[in-house]
C-alpha cells in the first residue's frame, strides 16, 4: 500500500512509540510486588521464575489490553469526527457503547447473584460477547434513525445524542432494579476498566485490530474527501453513502471490539485525534497518529489508575474522564470564541 | 457535444426549479450562464455537473448519460467548483490542491509522482505555490478561490464548470480570477462553463452566453448577440442602454435607473 506520508506525522509517532514503550515498562515494574526491569525481563523469559505469572499473566496482558484498546478507539473517534465533520464527535454518538453498556447490565443483572449468578469463565467470555452484541445492536438503531435519503453527518450527531441519552437512562433503571451486588459488579464496567484483563482480552481485540487497521487505512483518502462538502466529494467522484458507509462500519467495529475488552472507556476517542491532529499539524485526525496518542493516554492513564490511592485501584475510566473533562471544556471554549479547533 | 442537458426537470422536494431545459455546450468553449436570482442557473450547473440528479430528462457526458457513468471515471474528465466551497478547518493550500488527485488514486496506491506534479503544476499556473503550506484560512478571498481552482486543476479534467468563482471577491480579484479562468481555456482549450452574476464582466470573459430566467433559457449565443437593450429588459427586468466596452469591444451594461 502506497500512503502519502507526512515526515512530521513519522516524527510524532515515533515519538509516541517511544514514550509507550517507557510507560508499558513501568507498568511492568510497578504493582504489589515491585520489580526492576532486569527482574521484569528475567521473569518474561523463564517460566520457573517466581515473578513469571506477574508479570506474563497479570501485568502484560492487562497492559496490552489497555495500548490495543486506546488505539482501536483513539482510530474510531478519528474516522468519526473526520465523517461528522466534528471535534466533539466521538463513537459514543454511534451508539456503540452505550448500546454495550446496556446489554452488559441487563446480563450482569438478569443473571446476577439473585437469579443464581453466573461467574467465572462464564463471565469472562459472555461480558465481551453481551458487550459486542450490544455496541453492534446500538450502531444499526443510530444508523436507521439518521438514515434520510442518504447519511448527514450533522444528523448522525444530533441522533446519535438521542439514542445515547435513552441507552444511559435504561442502563440506570437496570442499576436500579438490580441487586446491589451485580450493580456494583456492572459500575466498575461501565466506567471501563483494565482490572483482571487476561490474554483472552488480548488475542480477540488484536485480532480485530490486524484486520480493521489496514482496511480502515486503506480508506484514509476517502476520509479526506469525506471532510469537505457533500458537493465537493462528489465533484471528486466519491460515492458518497458507499464510502461513509464502509468508514462508519470500521468505526462502529473498532469501538465494538475495543468496549467488549474493557467497557466503555471515556474521554479517550474524543481528545486523542484532537490531540493527534495538533501534533501533526494536518487539517484532518490522523488514523495512525492518533490510534498512537490512543494507546498512550489508556497506558498512562492505567498506570495512575494502578499507583495514584494504591492499594486501592480505580477503573481507568475514571482516570482518562479526569483528564478528558478539563480538555472539553478547552475545546468548547477554543470553539465559542470561533477560533480554529 | 461535451455536455448536454436534454429536457431536464431540475428541483429540491417537491419544489419544481427548472422544467423542460436543453442546452448543450460545445468543445472548447467558455460559456457562462447569466440571469436574476433564482432563476435556477445555479441548480443548472449542478445538474451538469451530476451533483444534482435530474427528476426528468437527462444530462450527457460525451453522448452518454452521466448518471450510467461511474463517477470516478466522470471526475477524471468533469471538474466542479460548487459555489462558495467551504474546506475543513486549518488545511493548507497544498492538502486542498492534493485532494483534486482523488479520482486518479487507489486504495493501494495513494499517493504517486503523477499526484506531485499534477499538484506542483496546478499550484504554479494558479500563482501559489510560494504559499503552499499556509492554512487555507489565511489567505484572502482572491487567492482562496484562486487554491480552489486550483485544485480543480490538479484533477486533471478538460472539463470545468465553476458556479460563481467570483463571489464575495472584489472587483480586482474578480478580474484575477476570470484572467485565470480565460488562460486555462486559451492555454490548453479546455472547455469551461460558468455561472456569474457580473454582466459586463461576462460578456468580456465568455464565447457564449445563456441567458436564463424561471428555470427557462430565453437567450443564447455570443455576448453582443445576447447582452442587448430588449434582452435586460425581459430577462432583467432591467432598463439600460448597451454600448460598446472601450477596452475590450465587448458589450457594456449601463443602467439607467432615476439618479442622474
Amino acid at each position: 500500500m502506497k500512503l502519502r506520508v507526512r515526515p512530521r506525522a513519522l516524527m510524532v509517532s515515533a515519538i509516541g512509540f517511544v514514550l509507550l514503550g517507557f510507560l508499558m515498562a513501568l507498568n511492568m515494574r510497578i504493582g504489589d510486588i515491585p520489580l526492576s526491569l532486569p527482574d521484569v525481563l528475567r521473569a518474561t523469559f523463564d517460566p520457573a521464575d517466581p515473578a513469571h505469572f506477574v508479570v506474563m499473566e497479570l501485568r502484560l496482558p492487562r497492559a496490552l489490553t489497555g495500548v490495543l484498546v486506546g488505539a482501536a478507539l483513539a482510530m474510531s473517534g478519528a474516522i468519526i469526527q473526520s465523517i461528522a465533520r466534528n471535534p466533539l464527535a466521538s463513537p459514543e454518538i454511534l451508539g456503540v457503547t452505550t448500546g454495550a453498556s446496556v446489554t452488559v447490565v441487563a446480563g450482569m443483572v438478569v443473571t446476577g447473584s439473585t437469579y443464581g449468578g453466573a461467574s467465572g469463565l462464564l463471565m469472562a467470555l459472555g461480558i465481551p460477547v453481551l458487550a459486542l452484541a450490544g455496541g453492534l445492536i446500538g450502531a444499526i438503531v443510530v444508523y436507521a434513525l439518521a438514515w434520510r435519503r442518504g447519511l448527514d453527518g450533522y444528523r448522525l450527531v444530533l441522533v446519535g445524542i438521542g439514542v445515547a441519552a435513552v441507552f444511559t437512562n435504561v442502563k440506570y433503571w437496570l442499576m436500579t432494579v438490580g441487586d446491589v451486588n451485580d450493580t456494583t459488579r456492572a459500575m466498575v464496567w461501565i466506567s471501563g476498566s483494565l482490572n483482571g484483563r487476561g490474554w483472552e482480552h488480548v488475542v480477540p481485540v488484536g485480532l480485530a485490530l490486524l484486520l480493521l487497521i489496514p482496511l480502515t487505512l486503506a480508506g484514509a483518502r476517502i476520509l479526506d474527501v469525506l471532510r469537505f462538502t457533500d458537493d465537493t466529494a462528489v465533484a471528486l467522484g466519491v460515492r458518497l453513502n458507499r464510502s461513509r458507509g464502509l468508514m462508519i462500519l470500521s468505526a462502529v467495529l473498532l469501538a465494538a471490539v475495543a468496549t467488549a475488552s474493557a467497557g466503555p472507556i471515556a474521554f479517550v476517542a474524543l481528545p486523542s485525534p484532537q490531540i493527534a491532529m495538533r501534533l501533526v499539524g494536518s487539517g484532518r485526525p490522523p488514523l495512525v497518529t492518533s490510534a498512537v496518542v490512543g494507546s498512550v493516554l489508556v497506558a498512562g492513564a492505567d498506570l495512575v489508575a494502578r499507583t495514584a490511592f494504591s492499594p486501592l485501584e480505580l477503573p481507568v475510566g475514571i482516570v482518562t474522564a479526569v483528564l478528558g473533562a478539563p480538555y472539553l471544556i478547552y475545546l468548547l471554549v477554543r470553539m465559542r470564541r470561533g477560533s480554529r479547533v | 457535444m461535451r455536455l448536454q442537458a436534454v429536457d431536464v426537470r431540475l428541483g429540491y422536494g417537491d419544489r419544481v426549479v427548472v422544467d423542460g431545459l436543453d442546452l448543450g455546450i460545445e468543445p472548447g468553449t467558455v460559456t457562462t450562464i447569466i440571469g436574476p436570482n433564482g432563476c435556477g442557473k445555479s441548480t443548472l450547473l449542478r445538474a451538469l455537473g451530476r451533483l444534482l440528479k435530474p427528476s426528468g430528462g437527462e444530462v450527457l457526458l460525451d453522448g452518454k448519460r452521466i448518471d450510467k457513468l461511474p463517477t470516478r471515471e466522470v471526475a477524471r474528465v468533469l471538474g466542479v467548483l460548487p459555489q462558495a466551497p467551504s474546506a475543513p478547518e486549518g488545511l493548507t493550500v497544498a492538502d486542498l490542491v492534493a485532494r483534486g488527485r482523488h479520482p486518479h488514486q487507489t486504495w493501494y496506491r495513494q499517493w504517486s509522482s503523477d499526484d506531485e506534479s499534477a499538484v506542483g503544476h496546478a499550484l504554479a499556473m494558479t500563482g501559489l505555490a510560494d504559499l503552499a503550506e499556509r492554512p487555507l484560512d489565511e489567505l484572502s478571498g482572491g487567492q482562496r478561490q484562486r487554491a480552489w481552482i486550483s485544485m480543480a486543476l490538479a484533477q486533471g479534467t478538460d472539463l470545468l464548470l465553476l458556479d460563481e468563482p467570483t463571489t464575495f471577491l472584489d472587483l480586482a480579484h474578480q478580474v484575477e480570477v476570470l484572467e485565470l479562468v480565460r488562460h486555462l481555456h486559451t492555454s490548453a482549450g479546455r472547455t469551461i462553463v460558468m455561472v456569474l452574476h457580473d454582466l459586463n464582466l461576462a460578456a468580456r470573459y465568455a464565447d457564449r452566453l445563456v441567458a436564463m430566467r424561471d428555470g427557462r433559457v430565453v437567450a443564447s449565443g455570443a455576448p453582443h448577440e445576447v447582452l442587448t437593450e430588449e434582452l435586460l429588459a425581459k430577462v432583467f427586468d432591467l432598463d439600460a442602454v448597451v454600448i460598446a466596452d472601450p477596452v475590450a469591444g465587448t458589450p457594456l451594461v449601463v443602467p439607467i435607473g432615476t439618479r442622474h
